[in-house]
């Protein structure tokens, strides 16, 4: 039953077992085990940023394909949802409209920027995308008129989403569903000829399989999960704006998550996300006690400056890159291995 | 004997040497002359662009090369361009009084130490980057993109250490600000050191490369890696040169950018990383020519669609890219890699 419903992919790690039975069970009773508003929060963006990083995983940690655009995908959702529910109505239709819309725009997008751009190098294919997404995010704070420009659309909810514990499971239930089919997809023949890509696409070729139609497929598969996530995290900020869904600086995190948690398993997304959202939030306050208790030292204090969390997140990035090319999951299933 | 294979060099340059990408240029400059009107207009707007074009030059130079003699890509270049930035506020402010002099020469005394400042540290720390940072991962594309990006956060965060969060104001030499008026003709003054500074820099490049011994093997080594080193070179060490170089040279354009916008942030690079991006796609990875041809073409096209519609002008760019990749998939002028 598991089995299945994890498509067989088991974690394959009793520590691993045990941080996602815990992961899981934090999560799914969120609103009964932590009260107040701020855990909800954290807890709700663990979803959304589990099924993001998990969507950038297939491309980066099973095609190999670095895309800088996947925070344009992620806003696209967003503004999808917040255009509809405020100039429609509030209402389930439109947010299905919203939604339909925004994932037919993110698949086109995704397709062209495919058919484009990945047939020749990663390095171009990553630089390409980078040109796009920030062409993008001006647009979206340009055209203000459509967008909310800098300052984003705060919209309505329908009446059912409006208490905090719904939304939450709406939320939780959707994400989990979703990551259940990546994982699905990871675990299918076509998630095999993927990996294959990844490891050898001039073989993967050779042996009869057209890279770019799997790299597109990949990279359109990814776009519309990156929209549901949008979609999502909107519906539950009841807020679309380009420093929630268009930063760079999102972007950056979702590299951190994935190479931290795990390139080329869909658990280490799972672990990634939450290690870097509870950091982000609960992180700051233990570094500035012990920047505090440093105070007098030369540079130390700066260092350790509650604002420079992201500094300590960036090293363990780096060497993770280095030293543990598949991130905390890869370790945890090695050491079983040995 | 040098000499003779320099005129050997340049007749086989001038036999080969396409003319489109120029002429391309000056048709742009007298179609913009035709639909702008106004010669005065023109002219201004014509400098602005060129100023804007070499500035961009400098900074794209360096990564072009980069990446045609050694395959690699370095997305965290931007970030030598906000160590320049930075570097020449503090020079400035060091020589305030020579800042706030109203004499050209005593404002060129703040200004050029700022410049050589800038180059010389952008450059040592390019030195390091290449040797901690880029060096474990040649050849393998992915990890580049990964790492150099891993690389921007954390030395974004020591700058942050270092020079604090906050936009530190970078004030033009008394001198320097305001436009000489030639009838109705404003040209800034900034923009015009611009223009002579990025002209040197590119005269200085094409000696290099093409009338010393250590330019042609650079321009061999783009051409043909393996070639150069089984001839008994070592390429390695002519890279790292390249590398600083490129560095160095990204600080020389930070500073002068940070001039221009009077004001530097940390994320003055990685916001310019997306045009100089589109520059040497546009160019032709790893062709220094293209390079030069792309970045004016960027600057022009910039200002004449930014005066004629500023409505598309935010998108011009990625319009202009999409527009040279359609005429010519390679770019400008196509490194020929065998």
């Amino acid at each position: 039953m598991i089995s299945t419903l994890l498509s067989g992919d088991l974690p394959r790690s009793r520590i691993l077992t045990a941080m996602l039975v815990v992961i899981l069970a934090a999560l799914a009773l969120a609103p009964f085990v932590f009260p107040g508003t701020r855990p909800l929060d954290v807890a709700a963006k663990v979803c959304v940023f589990v099924l993001l990083v998990a969507s950038y995983d297939l491309l980066l940690g099973y095609t190999g394909i670095v895309s800088f655009a996947h925070t344009m995908f992620f806003g696209i959702g967003g503004y999808g949802i917040a255009i509809a529910l405020s100039r429609i109505d509030v209402s389930w239709a439109s947010i299905a409209i919203g939604a339909a819309a925004a994932v037919a725009l993110s698949l086109i997008l995704s397709f062209l920027i495919g058919l484009f751009s990945l047939r020749v190098k990663a390095i171009f294919f990553a630089m390409i995308t980078l040109a796009v997404a920030s062409f993008f995010a001006i647009l979206a704070s340009q055209l203000s008129n459509f967008t909310g420009g800098e300052d984003g659309i705060t919209f309505k909810v329908p009446e059912l989403m409006r208490s905090r514990a719904t939304a939450y499971y709406v939320v939780f239930g959707s994400a989990l569903a979703l990551f259940l089919l990546l994982l699905r997809v990871v675990n299918s023949p076509f998630g095999r000829v993927l990996l294959a890509i990844r490891e050898n696409d001039f073989r993967a070729e050779a042996l009869g399989y057209r890279t770019v139609i799997y790299r597109t497929i990949a990279n359109c598969l990814g776009a519309v999960v990156a929209t549901l996530a949008g979609v999502l995290y909107a519906l539950w900020l009841r807020y679309t704006g380009p420093n929630t869904t268009l930063d760079f600086a999102i972007m950056i995190d979702i590299l951190l998550m994935v190479v931290i948690g795990g390139m080329g398993t869909m658990y280490g997304a799972l672990i990634g996300a939450t290690i870097f959202v509870v950091a982000q939030n609960y992180l700051q306050e233990a570094m500035k006690a012990f920047s505090e208790s440093m105070k007098g030292l030369p540079l130390l204090p700066d260092l350790f400056h509650p604002d420079r969390w992201l500094l300590w997140l960036g090293v363990l990035f780096v060497l993770s890159v280095y030293y543990f090319p598949h991130g905390i999951v890869g370790q945890l299933r090695a050491r079983l291995q040995k | 004997m040098s000499r003779t294979s320099a005129a050997v060099n340049d007749a086989i340059e001038g036999q080969r040497f396409d003319w489109i990408p120029p002429a391309l240029l000056f048709a742009i400059a007298l179609a913009a002359l035709a639909m702008i009107g106004n010669p005065s207009t023109w002219v201004t707007l014509t400098v602005a662009g060129l100023a804007m074009g070499l500035l961009i030059f400098i900074m794209a130079s360096g990564l072009t090369l980069v990446f045609g003699l050694m395959d690699v890509m370095n997305f965290a270049h931007g970030l030598f361009i906000a160590i320049g930035a930075y570097v020449a506020a503090s020079t400035v402010k060091l020589f305030a009084a020579a800042a706030g002099a109203d004499s050209f020469l005593a404002n060129l005394g703040a200004v050029v130490p700022a410049m050589l400042a800038a180059a010389l540290l952008a450059g040592l720390l390019g030195l390091a980057f290449e040797r901690v940072i880029i060096k474990p991962v040649y050849g393998q594309h992915l990890k580049q993109i990964l790492i150099t990006t891993g690389g921007m956060i954390v030395a974004e965060q020591l700058i942050h250490v270092f020079w604090g969060p906050d936009l530190i104001p970078l004030p033009r030499p008394t001198t320097l600000r305001g436009s000489f008026l030639i009838g109705d003709m404003a040209i800034e003054k900034f923009r015009l050191i611009a223009v002579v500074v990025g002209l040197v820099v590119f005269a200085g490049m094409l000696l290099l490369l093409n009338r010393t011994k250590i330019g042609l093997l650079i321009r061999a080594g783009v051409e043909n890696k393996e070639m150069v080193e089984a001839m008994g070179y070592r390429i390695r060490r002519l890279f790292i040169g390249v590398f600083v170089a490129g560095s160095a040279l990204a600080g020389l354009g930070g500073a002068l950018w940070g001039l221009y916008q009077e004001s530097v942030t940390v994320h003055i690079g990685a916001n310019m990383m997306v045009l100089i991006f589109i520059v040497i796609i546009i160019g032709g990875l790893g062709s220094i020519g293209g390079c030069f041809a792309g970045a004016l073409l960027v600057g022009l096209v910039a200002n004449y669609v930014g005066y004629l519609s500023p409505k598309i002008a935010l998108g011009s760019n990625i319009l202009l890219m999409v527009l040279v990749l359609l005429w010519r998939p390679q770019g400008l002028y196509p490194v020929s890699k065998q």
